[in-house]
């Protein structure tokens, strides 16, 4: 898994929802984990894809439901 | 022969010259809305910042609200009803397919030499409206127009549905719009994205429920996470575009008013655009839930009467919403 990744996205989701970056790690859980709701996934979302310049639609985004699905899926598709 | 026409024209610009509202009597909680959905006070604070909405009574209509901003409206800009070249009524709950809510509208407020038409643009309609308004005026097709921003959203929503029923309400605002010797609405920049129709709709048509029956009347159903993407990202491209054309910097701006469409986009806009902290910023879906073509009139008015933004101040408008549709431009507060 790419740390740099992982990096980045825990960045974006500290200035998204105040998340401590610290506790932003692959096996988190959005929801359950780090209690980011629907909304606050989308800007997450978005955000990433400005980052990396990838997409990631809205059918696919129910699918990350970890920090490490985002960082797989977003290492898929820059790779 | 071709026969030559008179050229003619209007004046060399317009400005907004007064702003009134209408917010209905009855306030209703999240506690009264959450006796019909599976919801939460703090859930709905949460997802949208609304704390309260105002609710039309039964028998008060679309006109009824708009004829009540209207003449407040009129009332402040100092001119009388027959002097109003053309009514503009931004509204899609006016329960009619014939006549225009607008026509009844002009006829109330005593504006006999005034065209009058609605505009079907949701959420964006107020702006579409006032960009309408300024171009009557300066190609000379009236001297006067009133635009207002009027929803009954309680006639067409679900009271049942969790994912909309605690965002939207009803309420009116209408603004004069007359000519001016300085610019005082900037250009407008505008378009409609007809491949998302479906993420704001009507659940049937009005023929289907007469031919087809079933249990639901047809009510408004939105893809919440599909609009919300794409009222940040375009949201901020098309008010960075408002600003750039009128040659005016986030920092210049005494006010921001967008749609008021839920707290959680006007932050996510915030953030986008980069707006500086000094910039007030509309926040009145708290109390007034998401009243569609009226939220910017609505909030508009509030921050002037509560004097938390100056008149002649500089302030930046964005409608968004159904079609999906958008404006924005910077405008010269009355």
């Amino acid at each position: 898994m790419s740390q740099e990744i992982l990096d980045g996205l825990a960045v974006i989701v500290n200035e998204v929802a105040g998340v401590p970056v610290a506790d932003i790690q692959p096996d988190k859980s959005f929801i359950d984990d780090l209690d980011i709701d629907s909304l606050s996934m989308v800007e997450v979302v978005m955000a990433a894809e400005d980052k990396w310049g990838v997409k990631i639609p809205d059918s696919e985004v129910k699918n990350l439901r970890t920090v490490g699905d985002a960082v797989a899926y977003i290492e898929k598709s820059t790779a | 022969m071709t026969a030559r026409i008179r050229p003619h024209s209007g004046a060399p610009y317009a400005r907004i010259m007064s702003v009134g509202s209408y917010r209905p009597e009855r306030v209703v909680t999240n506690a009264e809305v959450c006796e019909r959905i599976d919801s939460t006070d703090e859930w709905i604070r949460e997802r949208s910042g609304i704390v309260e909405r105002r609710y039309a009574a039964p028998d008060e209509t679309v006109v009824d609200l708009s004829v009540a901003a209207a003449e407040k409206a009129l009332a402040g800009a100092g001119i009388t009803a027959d002097q109003v070249g053309f009514v503009l009524v931004a509204t899609v709950t006016h329960p009619y397919q014939t006549p225009s809510a607008a026509s009844e509208v002009a006829y109330r407020l005593g504006a006999v030499n005034a065209a009058a038409t609605d505009i079907s643009s949701a959420c964006a309609g107020f702006c579409y409206g006032l960009a309408m308004a300024q171009d009557l005026v300066r190609g000379g097709s009236a001297d006067y127009v009133i635009v207002v921003g009027v929803e009954k959203l309680t006639d067409w929503i679900d009271l049942d549905d969790r994912a909309t029923a605690f965002i939207f309400a009803d309420g009116a605002g209408a603004v004069v719009v007359g000519p001016s010797d300085e610019p005082a609405i900037g250009p407008v920049v505008w378009g409609s994205d007809g491949s998302q129709h479906d993420a704001i709709c009507m659940t049937q048509s009005l023929i289907d429920y007469r031919d087809n029956g079933g249990p639901r009347f047809p009510t408004l159903s939105m893809q919440g996470q599909q609009v919300f993407r794409w009222a940040v990202s375009n949201g901020s491209l098309t008010a960075q575009q408002a600003l750039d054309r009128a040659g005016v910097t986030a920092d210049d701006l005494d006010a921001f008013i967008p749609h008021q469409a839920n707290m959680r986009i006007t932050d996510a806009m915030i953030r986008a655009l980069k707006l500086p902290e000094h910039v007030p910023v509309a926040r009145d879906i708290e109390t007034t839930g998401n009243t569609s073509a009226a939220s910017i009139p609505i909030a508009m008015d509030r921050m002037l009467s509560t004097g938390e933004v100056p008149h002649g101040g500089t302030a930046l408008l964005i409608g968004f919403g159904a079609g999906l549709a958008y404006a924005a431009q910077v405008v010269t507060l009355p």
